[in-house]
């Protein structure tokens, strides 16, 4: 999988920092996603992928750094833009006593979303989970909970989808139907989708953009194939233990206090 | 796009406002619960009166002075919990992440919360004081449009503290629950609702008459037994309302940035 050249970049972040008094969540980083892709923000826990993407949806403040999405600048105006992307992690929930149908509604109004009626039953359709809908969230399995929850992360047919781990708690066949329908709905609206996650092959799978995170800090960039091929390894799940563990080539770039990337630039 | 009108958009506080009206009306136990207080109170204080005017020439003049003292007091702590409650309920959800990367500014939010104690507070005090009426022949109504002014009133100032207190829990979480439920308490003694201001000590009645409650009980005070409606009183509460109602809203705005800053938006729940 090759990174196509982009006329526009959907976010382009620089020297992006987030400090709790003395920690740096996340430490000055720069990145652009361009237009139409899919990229992944991969590191261990406490990497700051979390915070990254806190920082992109405007619910973070960052202590430095700029940040532009769809061409508008987040920290001045993103009240501009948020109507055109969309956001599901397994952070948030929706309201237990609401039925799904009613959950779909009220983000539906949010999003001011035309004839939200008919796009409920059309996410229920494509989402399949149409029998769900006079069900409360609270009743639904993880697996339905997901489902519910990306159906609410594409209510407004976002142009920018950024997602926190997508797949986590569900099972294997789920979550290839989910990596499916993330594929096809970028595919079909030319849509950008920023995600975290800690599944290797999710990433290999879906990404034309890796950004290897680790303390805060974005240690080494490419394509899956170009990550696989710089660290000798088989795999991206190799690349990510290498880096995680500070061995192999990530230890040889750590003893010259150099991110691999630039090492090999 | 919405439409919006000074950058507030009517159609989002109408969504946020369908999300609790989903709630309410799905739940005949938090119905219950705002009916089954203050009908409580309403019969303790209505039984109160009839064993009191018997006794005393202040409340047989005017029978209604305590109860409604009560349902009015009632009304201003209803307001401020249910503004309260709204918001928690989006805590205890963990929906705030969901609705404050959406198009939702913290202003409609707010509004949107203070919209629903409003309408929590109608549900549960409405059915109380036609209650009043049919068990002691009581209507709070006979003070007729002084009355508008007085829950118009008691209203702003709830929403003031309501919507401030929304902001506390914002800023640190669900450990700061309590002073939803006890915030309004620390004032009913300073509120003048059961006696006037005159009856507290001179160092603690210029406290009082800078709450805007003080105003309006004194104000009810002078309709039930003098049969004046006092527009000073009213007046006087209106002009604290605003300046309540501005610090309460700035409060709110200063502790949504601070979460903002801080990183609370994300994960708050129980």
């Amino acid at each position: 999988m090759s990174l196509e050249p982009h006329p526009a970049a959907a976010i382009a972040v620089t020297g992006l920092a987030k400090h709790y008094d003395a920690v740096a969540a996340v430490a000055g980083i720069d990145f652009t996603v361009p237009a139409g892709s899919v990229t992944a923000l991969l590191g261990g826990n406490g990497a700051g992928k979390t915070t990254t993407l806190a920082m992109l949806l405007g619910l973070l403040k960052p202590s430095a750094g700029s940040i532009r999405v769809l061409g508008t600048d987040m920290l001045r105006d993103r009240h501009r833009v948020l109507a055109r992307m969309n956001f599901s992690s397994p952070y948030v929930d929706l309201p237990h006593r609401l039925t799904v149908r009613q959950n779909l509604r009220v983000f539906a109004q949010l999003y001011a979303v035309p004839e939200m009626e008919k796009r409920i039953e059309q996410l229920a359709r494509e989402l399949d989970f149409a029998a769900l809908l006079e069900r409360p969230a609270g009743q639904l399995s993880a697996g339905q909970k997901t489902r519910v929850a990306l159906a609410k992360a594409l209510i407004n047919t976002p142009e920018l989808l950024l997602l926190d781990e997508p797949t986590a708690s569900l099972d294997p066949d789920t979550a290839d139907w989910v990596r499916g329908l993330l594929e096809r709905y970028r595919q079909e609206r030319n849509a950008t989708i920023l995600l975290a996650s800690h599944n290797m092959s999710e990433v290999e799978r879906l990404c034309q953009q890796v950004l290897m995170m680790k303390q805060g800090r974005i240690v080494d960039r490419g394509t899956p194939a170009e990550l696989i091929a710089r660290y000798g390894r088989r795999n991206l799940e190799e690349v990510f233990l290498d880096i995680a563990r500070n061995q192999g080539k990530a230890a040889q770039a750590a003893e010259q206090q150099q991110p691999v990337e630039e090492k090999t630039a | 796009m919405s439409t919006e009108i000074l950058g507030v958009s009517p159609g989002r506080i109408a969504a946020m406002v369908r999300r609790h009206w989903y709630l309410l009306s799905g739940s005949w136990t938090r119905v219950a619960e705002l009916i089954y207080w203050p009908t409580v109170q309403m019969i303790m204080w209505g039984f109160m009166t009839q064993f009191l005017a018997g006794k005393t020439s202040y409340v047989a003049q005017a029978f209604g002075v305590l109860l409604s003292g009560v349902m009015l007091w009632d009304s201003l702590f209803r307001v401020q919990l249910g503004v309260a409650i709204s918001f928690l309920e989006e805590m205890w959800s963990r929906n705030l992440g969901n609705l404050f990367v959406s198009p939702l500014r913290p202003t409609e939010f707010a509004a949107s919360v203070l919209l629903m104690g409003l309408i929590r507070t109608l549900v549960g005090v409405i059915p109380v004081t036609l209650m009043a009426w049919w068990f002691f022949g009581f209507s709070i109504y006979s003070m007729g449009l002084a009355l508008a002014g007085f829950f118009l009133s008691l209203t702003l100032f709830g929403w003031s503290l309501g919507i401030a207190v929304c902001g506390l829990i914002m800023r640190y979480g669900l450990g700061a629950e309590s002073v939803a439920w006890g915030s309004m308490f620390l004032l009913l003694p300073l509120s003048a609702v059961y006696y006037p201001v005159s009856v507290l000590p001179g160092w603690l009645q210029p406290i009082a008459w800078s709450l805007p409650p003080a105003y309006v009980f004194e104000g009810m005070r002078s309709v039930l037994i003098q049969h004046v409606v006092r527009y000073d009183l009213l007046a006087g509460a209106f002009a604290l309302n605003a300046v309540y109602l501005m610090i309460g809203s700035a409060a709110f705005m200063a502790w949504f940035e601070a979460a903002r800053r801080r990183g609370l938006l994300l994960g708050q729940g129980e």
